[in-house]
């Protein structure tokens, strides 16, 4: 609920549409000259993604601080970083992640994210169970 | 972008980041354990997510006719192709090697848990990867 509270603290007040993934692709515009980094799209709404990034981990924070504790994942480094590069690509390539497609593109009823959620988890289901049978 | 509404944007990530610690959606234990169909309560995170966020679409611009801090109501763009919904696909497989999606792989910093950083660099770089070789003409 908290989520959804956010979301639409983030419409209501500045009418923006909250997806995560594509401040991955916008900090390349700091950086790269590449053209793709350099669309209007991305030039324009790099600061407000950034700041919304350390939003999240301020939120985060005072979890952590308030009724939380340090947290430590015991998921295997090789995972992290194998599994976070294929989302980072995906993501970029769909245009959404479990945020952009599946909060605000399924509570704005979008077809294309219904059914990108849809796809998404059946393949995170199965892969998540091969690499469990891997182990 | 006027700094009243970035303050806002600050304070809907903040909602944001905390509730994605509150869910324990920032632990991939449990995204592989929801993933494995040991405990499903994330499908209640979701659902409250979606329906809350359902309404305020539905019904802010009713009550508004502008955000508060000025400019335009958005929409999530997205189209039907083989780039969304295979995008899509590739996503999850990674999901379900990390158990880490965006939004918890920049929260879990706030907790202090550091391997998250190696997905959060994986995230960045296949963007980069995406975006340099594969993005097109925008």
């Amino acid at each position: 609920m908290l989520l959804g509270l956010g979301m639409s603290l983030l419409f209501a007040a500045t009418g923006l549409v909250g997806g995560m993934s594509t401040v991955f692709t916008t900090v390349w515009s700091f950086v790269s000259r590449a053209p793709y980094f350099n669309a209007p799209r991305f030039l324009s709404s790099r600061a407000w993604r950034l700041v919304y990034a350390a939003g999240l981990v301020l939120g985060a924070a005072a979890w952590m601080v308030s009724m939380g504790a340090p947290e430590h994942t015991g998921v295997p480094l090789w995972q992290l970083a194998a599994g976070g590069f294929i989302a980072g690509f995906g993501a970029r390539m769909s245009n959404g992640c479990t945020a952009g497609h599946g909060i605000c593109g399924m509570a704005s009823l979008q077809a294309p994210s219904i059914a990108s959620v849809a796809i998404f988890l059946a393949t995170a289901m199965v892969t998540a169970r091969l690499v469990k049978a891997c182990l | 972008m006027n700094p009243r509404a970035l303050a806002f944007v600050l304070a809907a990530g903040a909602l944001f980041g905390f509730g994605l610690a509150l869910s324990t959606m920032v632990r991939p234990e449990v995204v592989l354990d929801f993933l494995l169909w040991r405990d499903l309560g994330l499908l209640l995170v979701l659902g409250g997510a979606v329906a809350v966020t359902f309404f305020a679409y539905r019904f802010v611009p009713r009550l508004f006719a502008r955000p508060w801090t000025g400019g335009e109501f958005q929409k999530h763009p997205s189209e039907m192709s083989l780039r969304t919904l295979g995008g899509a696909a590739l996503f999850g497989v990674g999901w379900g090697i990390s158990g880490v999606c965006p939004g918890p792989a920049i929260a879990g910093l706030g907790t202090a848990n550091w391997p998250l950083a190696v997905a959060l660099a994986g995230l960045v770089l296949g963007a980069y990867v995406q975006g340099r070789f594969f993005g097109g003409r925008p």
